[in-house]
């Protein structure tokens, strides 16, 4: 029995089932040789025209390229880079139409040509056979070199393959109507090819190279015979002409008679299939140093006037082609990228070509009718008798449109070429290939899904288990805190505070006492101290400085307080007369608070000092000065606090009194004419007054105990409520001077403090000129004393609530005027 | 007493098949996959928790222990179908009355407005969403399953659920649309 090369030798063939015969309407572009076009306006060069990866971009916009000048860098699986096809300026790099029936913008490289078609330097090597295998893979890879006959598959590493290759099976057959570009470059390039077709046998060492070429190609066999000659490892076979004996595994199984299994691919039966023009080009990347930037593509079809082959430049648009050749488009014009029977309808033609468009078909309405409405099956069979793959059509296309793909997978659809000889045989006119195309594309789809679940289901558990590890960690950590400082440590740390503590309070001079309180206190926590010591120090220094800050505010207070105390000197001889009243009044309510106090001596030091003035206010002063110092020796803050606040409080009454006095001083002074009555009646106001005003600071002495912020607000309040009297007293008074009852009977709406106060004030307006001027000066004080109060460290809230509440007693006190503008 | 030959005979023929068999029973039994690891595997995976159950796995185990099959609106009709292959049961459609077809949808976050927080990364079921304190995060779009759990703990509203783009890997064929071609 002969031997599978010698059968081959001998030229026989191995028939595949099915198949069918369309009309070839190749003649139709072979009677001109391969034309060049001349350079379109700009190129649209896609980064992605293979199987694989991008590379990675290496030009930006606005660089000028050489022709063969690389754009990307391979980077990672499968990617092969692509070359400027002419030297221009990059004038774009956006995603633009991709070859591919759905047109998806895929990122490109845009060039605009200068015209000068100038080479980047090119590395021609003149003996191959010196080169490794390694040296001449790069070289392929470098050149950017794809699978030239419809998939683009990377050829560098078809040409890298680790197995035993027994036959290199050349696919010149190119069965698919209308396409003759690897006819034509076999008629004009067959030494070229053959030259690559060694390369690939120096890289891959078959046992035997079969070209394979269809009957209706004689120029092409009699051009590859000849170049093929002196090789005895190259046998040119003559195949019958079937359409889809170009698909790989359909040539395979003619040449050599063997069938790829299912799933596999053809190096795994020692066999590898390559293009003639994937041969031309490895053979121009190493020859001649030339990257693959430019292919043989036949342009054809009943619209275009010259169709033909031309070399066109990679990323050339397909308008241009049209054009070059003499297009005249019917309506509802129809361009297909590829073979009527393969090949896609073009969305655009706006669209660059790739390393794998072979044909561009503008066909009429006659030649390429639009597909017919779908019919039922009818059940003929007929696609399965066309099918080169041994499936079962009808059956796929049930389970397709039932989306059962289990079902498919068990008829084998993977193993469809999508060669569509059964939709071209359907009577029907059923999309047959569609059905299967929709259907491979959601099972693998479907298959990514899986992957991509088991990966996140991956990433989940894992994810668990990390945050139980960590929670587990932080037990332990937690169990082993208290064991793992030893009592000396926590001594040294409590030391340290102490330390620390007692350091700052020296610089805050405070007494002895606070600082054995602080050791006191360091001593009491060294026991249990962990972590919080720290804080707790942090307060404590925190407290003490507002402490501080707060002392300092009453001295400054007090200070005041004296100044005035000396002012009130000058007229307290004036005011004592006058004031007398007054005085006794203060003098009472400094009793109230002197009970509280029992550090009188120094009471009668300030007297002392304040003898000559109004008696009750140097009292009030002292104890206020008195009670500071109680806070101070104590160091308690609540003392300070209830020592300012009654410190401010006293401040208040004394300037109140003291300018009351003054007013009084000054207005007896101005209208001397005025008896002694009024003189009376100014007294019993400013009794009345003081009174109010001693009861409100009362409030706000209450108030600051709690330290409560309600009290902070009805101070306030109360302030907003005395200003708003002391503005509409003067106004009024100067409306009402005449009609002092009328105002004196006005209706009093409100039903709170303030209204009761705003009575009072009214009931003070009606008494005289002066005791106006004095009700709006004398409030003025109290107002201020009351802002200092809220002066407090947190009183920054309080103080937008006194803003809010002035407003309000400004808005109010309006009214009133209004009201008291209608009556009069 | 042939009957008692004929009963003896039957009976230690019956007990020796009977202990052949019940070796081959313990010998030669199918390992098979626990209905849980089957239901776990159609599930999407997605972790999002709308089923009720925290996580997919809990879900499958409620499967398992006879709860419905139409939770799971990430998987969709074609999971209904498959659970209800696997279970024995009706297929019915999804429970919360959502698109038989969910479109697939992956976590977007606006980063310029992202302030890094990181409360979605502690949100995110599968780690799919990178970023540190006060540092902007950003989603690892290959690992985000579409779940959106990390949308609600955002507190600047900064996340969006994008659906996923149209590559041409992913990109079918329509059989029955209106072919769009471009005029120009």
């Amino acid at each position: 029995m002969e031997t599978l090369i010698e059968q081959i030798k001998q030229g026989k063939v191995w028939p595949f089932p099915g198949g069918i015969h369309p009309p070839g309407q190749k003649h139709v572009s072979t009677t001109q040789s391969i034309q060049r076009l001349p350079l379109p306006q700009k190129l649209v060069v896609s980064l992605k025209q293979h199987i694989g990866a991008n590379g990675k971009l290496i030009v930006e916009k606005g660089q000028q390229v050489l022709k063969g000048q690389a754009l990307t860098k391979p980077s990672g699986n499968w990617s092969v880079p692509v070359h400027a096809p002419t030297s221009g300026i990059i004038c774009e790099i956006s995603p633009m139409p991709s070859a591919h029936p759905s047109a998806l913008p895929e990122l490109s490289v845009v060039i605009e040509p200068d015209g000068l078609d100038n080479w980047c330097e090119l590395k021609p090597i003149s003996d191959a056979a010196a080169l490794s295998h390694d040296e001449l893979v790069d070289i392929i890879h470098q050149s950017g070199i794809a699978g030239m006959g419809g998939a683009g598959f990377p050829t560098y590493v078809k040409a890298d393959s680790r197995k035993d290759i027994d036959f290199l099976i050349v696919n010149a057959v190119e069965c698919e109507p209308y396409i003759t570009a690897d006819d034509m470059l076999m008629r004009e390039h067959a030494d070229g090819i053959v030259a690559g077709i060694e390369l690939m046998q120096q890289l891959l060492s078959p046992k035997l190279t079969i070209i394979g070429i269809e009957d209706n190609k004689p120029e092409a066999i009699a051009a590859m015979k000849k170049a093929a000659q002196h090789n005895h490892n190259i046998i040119v076979q003559t195949v019958p002409t079937v359409y889809p004996s170009g698909g790989e595994k359909q040539l395979i199984k003619i040449l050599t008679g063997k069938e790829v299994p299912n799933g596999s691919i053809p190096a795994d039966i020692g066999m590898l299939v390559q293009n003639v023009g994937t041969l031309f080009a490895i053979n121009q990347a190493v020859f001649e140093g030339k990257p693959l930037i430019e292919r043989v593509v036949t342009v054809t079809g009943n619209t275009i006037h010259k169709p033909g082959n031309v070399w066109a430049l990679l990323g050339t648009e397909i308008k241009h082609l049209l054009d070059c050749q003499g297009f005249s488009p019917v309506p509802q014009q129809r361009v297909v990228m590829g073979g009527p029977m393969m090949g896609f309808t073009l969305p655009t033609v706006r669209i660059g070509i790739v390393k794998a468009t072979n044909c561009i078909l503008a066909p009429d309405h006659q030649e390429l009718a639009e597909p017919g409405d779908e019919k039922a099956c009818i059940r003929c069979s007929a696609c399965a008798d066309a099918c080169p793959a041994s499936l079962l059509p009808q059956q796929l296309q049930w389970f397709a449109k039932s989306k059962e793909y289990d079902k498919l997978n068990e008829h084998n659809l993977f193993d469809c070429i999508e060669c569509g000889a059964c939709a071209y045989v359907c009577p029907s006119e059923i999309p047959l290939v569609q059905y299967y195309r929709v259907a491979k594309a959601e099972i693998k789809e479907q298959q990514a899904e899986q992957i991509k679940a088991e990966r996140a289901k991956e990433r989940f558990e894992a994810r668990k288990e990390r945050l139980e590890r960590e929670q587990e960690e932080r037990q332990n950590r937690h169990k082993r805190k208290p064991a793992a400082k030893s009592d000396g440590e926590k001594q040294k740390v409590a030391d340290a505070l102490a330390r620390v503590k007692s350091k700052s309070d020296a610089k805050e001079s405070k007494s002895a006492v606070a600082a054995a309180i602080a050791r006191a206190k360091a001593k009491k926590q060294s026991p249990d101290a962990e972590l919080e010591p720290d804080n707790s120090e942090v307060a404590k220094e925190r407290a003490a400085r507002k402490e501080q800050a707060r002392k300092y505010k009453e001295q400054k207070a007090l200070e005041q307080g004296e100044e005035n105390r000396d002012k009130d000197d000058k007229k307290s001889a004036v005011a004592a007369a006058i004031a007398r009243a007054k005085a006794k009044k203060a003098a009472q309510a400094a009793e109230d608070h002197v009970e509280a106090a029992d550090a009188a001596p120094k009471d009668d030091k300030k007297a002392a000092v304040a003898a000559a003035i109004a008696r009750a206010k140097a009292k009030k002063a002292a104890q206020a000065a008195e009670n500071k110092g109680d806070a101070e020796e104590d160091s308690a803050p609540v003392d300070d606090k209830k020592a300012a606040v009654a410190a401010a409080i006293a401040r208040a009454k004394a300037k109140k009194a003291a300018q009351a006095a003054e007013n009084q001083d000054d207005a007896e002074e101005d209208s001397a004419p005025v008896d002694d009555k009024k003189a009376a009646v100014a007294a019993a106001i400013a009794r009345a007054k003081a009174k109010k005003a001693a009861q409100a600071a009362e409030n706000q002495d209450d108030a600051e105990e709690d330290s409560a912020p309600v009290d902070d607000k009805k101070a306030a309040v109360a302030a907003a409520i005395a200003r708003a009297k002391a503005k509409k007293a003067p106004k009024e008074q100067a409306q009402s001077d005449d009609s002092h009852v009328e105002v004196d009977s006005k209706p009093q709406p409100d039903t709170n403090e303030s209204s009761e106060d705003k009575k009072k004030a009214a009931t003070e307006q009606t008494q005289s000129d002066i005791s106006a001027n004095s009700v709006d000066t004398e409030i003025k004080p109290a107002d201020s004393d009351v802002e200092q109060v809220s002066n407090a460290p947190e009183s920054k809230e309080d103080k937008k609530k006194a803003a809010v509440a002035r407003a309000i007693a400004r808005a109010k006190a309006k009214k009133l005027q209004q009201e008291g503008n209608d009556k009069s | 007493m042939t009957l008692f030959y004929a009963l003896i005979a039957l009976g230690s023929l019956a007990l020796v098949f009977g202990l052949i068999l019940g070796f081959a029973a313990i010998r030669f039994r199918v390992e098979s996959n626990p209905i849980v690891d089957q239901i776990d595997t159609i599930l999407p995976q997605t972790q999002c928790g709308q089923c009720g159950y925290p996580g997919c796995r809990p879900y499958a185990e409620a499967i398992a222990n006879g709860d419905e099959i139409n939770k799971c609106p990430p998987g969709g009709e074609a999971t209904v179908k498959k659970l209800a292959d696997l279970m024995g049961v009706e297929a019915k459609p999804l429970a919360g009355g959502e698109q038989a077809d969910p479109i697939k949808t992956v976590a977007y976050i606006r980063e310029d407005e992202c302030i890094g927080c990181t409360k979605c990364i502690q949100a995110c079921p599968v780690d799919a969403i990178v970023g540190a304190t006060r540092q902007m995060h950003t989603v690892l779009i290959d690992e985000c399953t579409g779940c959106d759990l990390c949308v609600e703990p955002c507190p600047v509203d900064c996340i969006d659920m994008l659906p996923i783009k149209e590559t041409k890997q992913t990109w079918k064929w329509q059989l029955n649309a209106i072919p769009v071609t471009q005029v120009d």
